[in-house]
């Protein structure tokens, strides 16, 4: 029997999350799995903290995740990660982009970002990886690509056949960005 | 046959394909908006967004008596708008297929209340159907156009957030067949006055009789039995909660169709199983059906909250007792929440920090401006439903005199002064009233993701079309003050707003500005602080752009973020902020 993996993945609104999940999903897909995933639209996407579940398995049923249930937290920004960790199994993974972006009322000063986000999740979980993604893609030239490169680093922890993954993102993205993305896609596979 | 993954919005908008429907009327609201978006998708599908809710059904029922199969669709709130058409529509009937979809908010994720809309298809006396994933989508959508025609009745979809919004796995068929059928007058059926509704009214009463038979035969009220556990009554994606939770350790009565409720499988599953759990999200709707029917000790809301979402976890809990008893291991009380915001360059921000210097009352609405209620703006006083800006302000102009209302303004986004607040400005003129109107013209329907609408010039299908004048409409309906604006030039608009509010006359500003995601708006290079000239007064983070912030000794302008509006820049009072450089 396949086994079930349930991913949660949780950004701000505008990283691109939601291209993220479905691409996972479409592999999971083609790999033979049921598939379900849950998106935000509307409100939510003005900025605001966005998640997305996306689970494959055998059969499976409901399309969300509830705390301690996660076998990936994927966060495309720390706050965020450290928002929704509640979420993972004990002996769940935590995959984190060590970026920072302020809400509001950080931004007006209500709040105070909390400190050492990393440190305490990596205290508190056995499985953490983090990565740098939005300096990498500042390399290739474009922050956009945020959510490609955590694809990739997904897509090596799942120890996924990448061409699976090259070949759904050919067909996601529009030609003349397609070989930003695949080379942002390797960054996260490779790094 | 090629499997796909769809959310089941677009699973709503394939049914409708397959089904050979022809012609679709929507106004868009979250979470079912992309059912008609997806429509586009088929050339043969005239689908189109209408000014509101109410026209959409109407444009519906429309062309359902006028042979064509039809839909339309809505959120929850919507149907209270579409209520009117919508009793009616019930009286007579249809002539081809006619399936009103609704899409309701458990949780609110983006709606004003939570309301529970299987209580309109009761009222209403309709058939409801419930689909519980992509492919029930697409099926039941088939089977309510079926079911439309055979009962001479409109049909109901009912959908929830996590089933519009979720991608399962569906397989697509080909496209029904559907001739035009002839119009054939008869106004025994479609003239509702009095003579005729009472004769349709008793026909309704019967086609109910006839649909509760149905509702008992139809497979798609399934019972599902398993040896020992309990059993459960349930519809739409808490039965996906449920078979999470709890598997083949219960027997399940999975409703398809919720209203009218099968009386006698209810009976006959609740008297084979010891102990019977209505799990429904929101109103106790199935549970109270089965106290009437004297099956009364099903537990349902005992148990279970009417407030928000379930999920299987919650399902385990409750029913089986068990919970996962790990304990976290961070406390993170002290996480700063992270809300929805106006973009960098919104033009309503412009408009929202006048609105809060010149310390006036906000009654609002709803749309990306209601916003302006957060801080730091914090800058609207009231938001009930679409349209009740300009009413509500009449009414307090008409409680609390002249000297208050020189003191208040109404404010309205583009899309939502067309779907209902011309009705209110109508009210103003002809009733005397004084109030200020600012019509906030972004060129768009922002909020729900981008549609267009009768103000842009442009249709559902891509088309040019003619664009409604506000400036011609205020005038009108009689209002004789009437200024547009840029609520980027804030001392312009601060100026108008100050004449506007202290006449005694009624009138209406348009702030005209496009919304700064739309393509047609300018960006130019990010501005910076002049760190020298910088006194770290924080004016410029009174005006709450996400690219601007606070490093607690000074302020820094994120690049990333930033489009080069220059609001920061107009209210900063050492000119401090620059504008960046063409590059
Ligand atoms: C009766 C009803 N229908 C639909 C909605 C969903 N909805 C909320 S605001 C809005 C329109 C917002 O557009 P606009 O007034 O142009 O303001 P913008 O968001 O562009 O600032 C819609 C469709 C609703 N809340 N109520």
């Amino acid at each position: 029997m396949m086994k079930e993996i349930s991913i949660m993945i949780v950004g701000v609104g505008g990283q691109g999350t939601l291209l993220t999940s479905r691409i996972l999903g479409n592999v999971a897909m083609e790999l033979g799995y049921d598939v379900k995933m849950s998106e935000i639209h509307g409100m939510a996407q003005r900025g605001g903290s966005v998640v997305t579940y996306v689970k494959m398995g055998e059969k499976v049923y409901s399309p969300i995740i509830e705390e301690q249930t996660a076998d990936i937290v994927l966060a495309f920004e720390e706050l965020e990660g450290f928002r929704w960790h509640k979420y993972l199994k004990k002996d769940g993974l935590m995959v984190m982009n060590t970026q920072k972006i302020d809400p509001m009322p950080v931004i007006i000063g209500r709040a105070k970002y909390p400190e050492q986000i990393s440190e305490k999740l990596s205290e508190a979980y056995n499985n953490t990886v983090f990565i740098n993604a939005i300096d990498l893609a500042r390399e290739l030239g474009n922050v956009k690509v945020v959510n490609v490169i955590m694809l990739g680093k997904i897509a090596k922890i799942l120890e996924i056949d990448k061409d699976l993954f090259i070949k759904a993102i050919e067909q996601a993205v529009p030609p003349k960005l397609l070989d930003l993305n695949k080379e942002a896609f390797m960054m996260g596979y490779t790094n | 046959m090629k499997k796909k993954l769809m959310i089941g919005n677009q699973a709503i908008a394939r049914g409708a394909y397959e089904a050979g429907v022809t012609v679709v009327s929507s106004y868009p609201g979250t979470p079912s908006t992309e059912i008609t978006e997806f429509m586009t998708e088929y050339k043969e599908i005239y689908s189109e967004w209408a000014p509101n809710e109410k026209v959409a059904m109407e444009v519906a029922i429309g062309a359902s008596v006028g042979g064509a199969r039809a839909l339309c669709a809505m959120k929850h709130v919507g149907l209270n708008v579409a209520a009117d058409p919508l009793f009616t529509a019930s009286y007579i009937g249809v002539n081809a297929g006619l399936v009103i979809i609704v899409a309701d908010d458990p949780g609110m994720h983006s709606s004003q209340n939570e309301q529970d809309s299987r209580h309109y298809a009761k009222a209403a006396k309709m058939p409801m159907l419930e689909p519980t994933d992509s492919q029930e989508c697409i099926d039941f959508i088939k089977l309510a156009f079926e079911i439309s025609e055979t009962f001479d009745t409109p049909v109901m979809v009912r959908l929830s957030t996590r089933v519009s919004h979720s991608q399962s796995i569906v397989e697509t068929g080909d496209r029904q067949d559907v001739v035009l059928k002839d119009f054939v007058k008869d106004p025994a059926k479609y003239v509702m006055m009095p003579a005729m509704a009472r004769k349709r009214h008793v026909f309704v009463e019967e086609r109910m009789n006839r649909l509760l038979d149905y509702s008992n035969q139809t497979p798609i009220n399934k019972i599902i039995n398993n040896e020992g556990g309990p059993g459960i009554i349930t519809d739409g994606i808490a039965f996906q909660y449920c078979m999470e939770a709890l598997g083949d350790k219960a027997s399940y009565l999975k409703l398809g169709m919720v209203y009218p409720l099968p009386d006698q499988k209810l009976k006959e599953f609740y008297s084979s199983q010891e102990k019977v759990y209505v799990v429904e999200e929101l109103d106790p709707f199935i549970e109270e059906r089965c106290k009437v029917l004297g099956l009364s000790d099903v537990i349902g809301k005992d148990l279970f909250p009417i407030c928000g979402e379930f999920n299987a976890g919650m399902i385990k809990e409750k029913i089986l007792n068990e919970t996962i008893t790990d304990e976290i291991k961070i406390e993170t009380t002290e996480v700063p929440v992270r809300p929805p915001v106006m973009c960098p360059g919104c033009p309503h921000r412009g408009m929202y920090y006048v609105l809060k210097k010149a310390k006036l009352n906000v009654i609002g609405d709803i749309g990306c401006y209601t916003l302006g209620a957060l801080p730091p703006l914090e800058a609207m006083d009231t938001c009930v439903c679409m349209g009740a800006s300009v009413s509500m302000a009449h009414g307090i102009d008409k409680a609390r005199g002249a000297e208050f209302t020189k003191k208040t303004v109404a404010v309205i986004g583009d899309s939502t002064f067309v779907h209902s607040g011309i009705t209110g400005l109508i009210d103003i003129a002809y009733n005397k009233g004084i109030s200020t109107v600012i019509i906030l013209d972004n060129s768009i329907t922002g909020m729900t993701g981008h549609q267009e609408n009768p103000s842009t010039g442009k249709t559902l299908m891509g088309e040019p079309t003619v664009s409604l004048d506000f400036v011609k409409l205020s005038e009108a309906v009689g209002i004789k003050r009437v200024t547009v604006c840029d609520p980027f030039d804030l001392k312009g608009f601060e100026k108008i707003v100050k004449e506007e509010t202290s006449t005694e006359e009624p009138s209406v500003i348009i702030t005209q500005r496009p919304c700064a995601l739309l393509k047609t708006a300018q960006v130019f290079p990010p501005y910076h602080i002049n760190t020298e000239a910088c006194r770290y007064c924080k004016m410029c983070l009174k005006v709450g752009c996400p690219s601007i912030i606070d490093l607690g000794d000074g302020v820094v302008i994120n690049d990333a973020l930033c489009v080069g509006c220059g609001l920061c820049a107009s209210v900063c009072p050492f000119n401090a902020i620059d504008k960046g450089e063409q590059g």
